[in-house]
């Protein structure tokens, strides 16, 4: 009798069964599913997620408190850690901010060299994201292959600012050196060799039947819901919303380069993990582009814009020179007479439109600075695309939309 | 730089002119973004109106954030950044209240995004939102007794002797 009843219910119906008793789980604050430090408490109906509440700030590091007090070059490495994954295109993005500020010119040559940078990291981002993706539905193959790959974008970013993770990439008109030569060859190798890399990968989960059976349908959000929620970038691709703020405000000579925005139709995890792929390929598309307009150009000398009171001055001419060694020392104090203004700066990001709301009162910090983070936005919209969903695929659901903690708490 | 369409600012005037009157306290254009600044009573249905007006379409709430001014007469304020995706035009709007009188409409009834934001927001400046369906602290620890992004709040230890503004300029 009792078995007949039990055949009867339909698990996924909450409301069917007679007897349900929901039980409270903690996912997080450190769990290795969650891949980063924030907490879930998840009512659960077996294993279905009815609703979940969700808890962060746990790496909370009062960055916009900090950046009211420091010095415009000084909050440079703060961006470094908002998204740790693509660190460079923060540092690109806070220092057009600034150089809007200050009505600085960027010669052409700087903007192809950071639109490199720019896309290089994105590859980097995209490339942690979707084989994160691949763990969670239980391929560890293809997480433990392009990981290697990462390692040869760090390295390529070790050669021109120094560093690896934490970049602190550029700065304020164009880098502080120029690329030397081992970077041009360690990139030109990554371009060669990276595309097989990635068709391999692409091999292994796009097409096989348990990856499918895991993402396709999960996670799900209309593109109405994403826009209401403030959703961007490729998360907000994949539901069929083609805004890029590449192509809707073209920065750093973007409008020069001839690229594709993918977008998918559903908005599930399969559409995310697809979306960011196919990104991929167009920032190695854009690469090849920017990396053909350099060649051509004669000028391959010019790394920095030309504006001795913002821009740091060659060392030969401060021990050699008066004014510029007035010019260094002042930078290096951190002293910029920055002009009276607000503005807004915005670019697209790994994860969707990274802004920075610059309040200027003069003098050297900011008197207000906020940055507009994709990840603390879209977060909120994570509750709505789990319910009456597994567990197990709340997980998945979790790393697709590449929630990056430091992002998050800022 | 964004582009300024000429067309959609002069429209957005009008109608919130027309619509608001006195209500709109001033309008000016900060290097490439138009900004409004508008009496804390409307701002809700200033919203609804932008998110619905059939040919300006801001329906998208790029960021919202407080500021401090302490030694203005209206310290504190809450500003909004909103995108119509299909004119592909952002305007910046502001609005200003006092301590005494800190509630201001929510944005949540048009903008889900709006929640966190606006508890981020009333974690750092101690703004209250009316109409917020969980007003309460979202990075700082619930248990936090003061609002730290306000003014009076010095990010330096105000005690150390060797750590003084005009050593640095400042």
């Amino acid at each position: 009798m009792e078995e007949d009843i039990r055949k009867n219910i339909d698990p996924t119906d909450v409301a069917k069964s007679e007897v349900h008793e929901f039980v409270t789980l903690n996912v997080g604050p450190t769990h290795p599913a969650t891949h980063g430090v924030f907490q879930n408490v998840m009512t659960m109906d077996g294993e279905y997620v009815v609703d979940t509440t969700q808890t962060i700030g746990y790496i909370h590091r009062a960055f916009e408190k900090i950046a009211e007090r420091r010095a415009y070059y000084q909050i440079l490495p703060l961006t470094d850690r908002l998204n740790y994954c693509s660190a460079p295109l923060n540092n690109i993005g806070w220092q057009m901010a600034v150089e809007k500020l200050l009505g600085l010119e960027v010669p052409k040559r700087v903007q192809y060299l950071r639109v490199i940078i720019m896309e290089l990291a994105r590859i980097a981002d995209h490339n942690v994201c979707n084989s994160v993706i691949g763990v969670d539905t239980g391929a560890l193959t293809g997480f433990t292959y392009m990981f290697q790959d990462r390692e040869k974008i760090y390295e390529i970013w070790e050669q021109i600012c120094g560093s690896r993770l934490t970049t602190s990439i550029g700065r304020r008109g164009g880098f502080e050196r120029n690329w030397n030569e081992k970077a041009w060859s360690l990139l030109r190798t990554f371009m060669k060799e990276y595309p097989p890399r990635l068709k391999e990968f692409e091999a292994l989960l796009c097409r096989n039947r348990i990856f499918l059976d895991r993402t396709v349908d999960v996670g799900a959000i209309s593109a109405e819901k994403a826009l209401n929620y403030g959703f961007t970038g490729p998360n907000l691709r994949a539901t069929g919303v083609d805004y890029d703020v590449r192509i809707a405000a073209p920065y750093c000579s973007y409008e020069d380069f001839d690229f594709i925005i993918p977008v998918g139709t559903s908005g599930d995890t399969h559409d995310r993990f697809m979306v960011r792929q196919e990104e991929m390929w167009q920032s190695m598309n854009i690469i090849n582009q920017a990396i053909t307009k350099l060649d051509a150009m004669d000028d391959k000398e010019t790394f920095n814009a030309d504006n001795d009171a913002f821009v740091m001055p060659p060392k030969e001419k401060v021990y050699n020179d008066m004014e510029s060694l007035i010019y260094h020392f002042k930078q290096v104090m951190g002293e910029l007479d920055a002009p009276v203004g607000e503005i807004y700066s915005a670019l697209e990001a790994a994860n969707g439109e990274l802004g920075f709301y610059i309040v200027s009162d003069g003098g050297r910090s900011p008197y207000r600075c906020h940055f507009r983070r994709p990840c603390f936005i879209y977060y909120q919209g994570y509750p709505d695309m789990i319910k009456g969903n597994l567990l197990s695929d709340a997980i998945v659901t979790l790393s697709s939309i590449n929630v990056i903690a430091g992002e998050l708490d800022a | 730089m964004f582009i300024i369409n000429q067309e959609i600012v002069d429209l957005t005037s009008e109608k919130l002119r027309k619509r608001f009157g006195e209500a709109i306290l001033a309008e000016e254009v900060q290097m490439d973004m138009p900004v409004y600044t508008v009496k804390k009573e409307i701002i809700a249905d200033l919203l609804r109106f932008l998110y619905d007006d059939e040919t300006l379409k801001y329906r998208f709430l790029t960021t919202l954030c407080g500021i401090h001014y302490p030694d203005s007469k209206e310290p504190f304020g809450v500003i909004y950044h909103l995108h119509s995706l299909e004119n592909n035009q952002r305007i910046r709007i502001k609005t200003f209240t006092t301590l005494e009188d800190i509630t201001i409409p929510s944005a949540t009834s048009v903008f889900a995004g709006a929640n966190w934001m606006e508890r981020e927001t009333y974690d750092f400046y101690g703004i209250l939102f009316s109409g917020h369906p969980n007003l309460k602290r979202i990075l700082n620890v619930d248990s936090m007794d003061y609002f730290p992004m306000r003014k009076e709040y010095p990010l330096e230890d105000g005690t150390r002797e060797d750590k003084k503004d005009e050593f640095f300029g400042r």
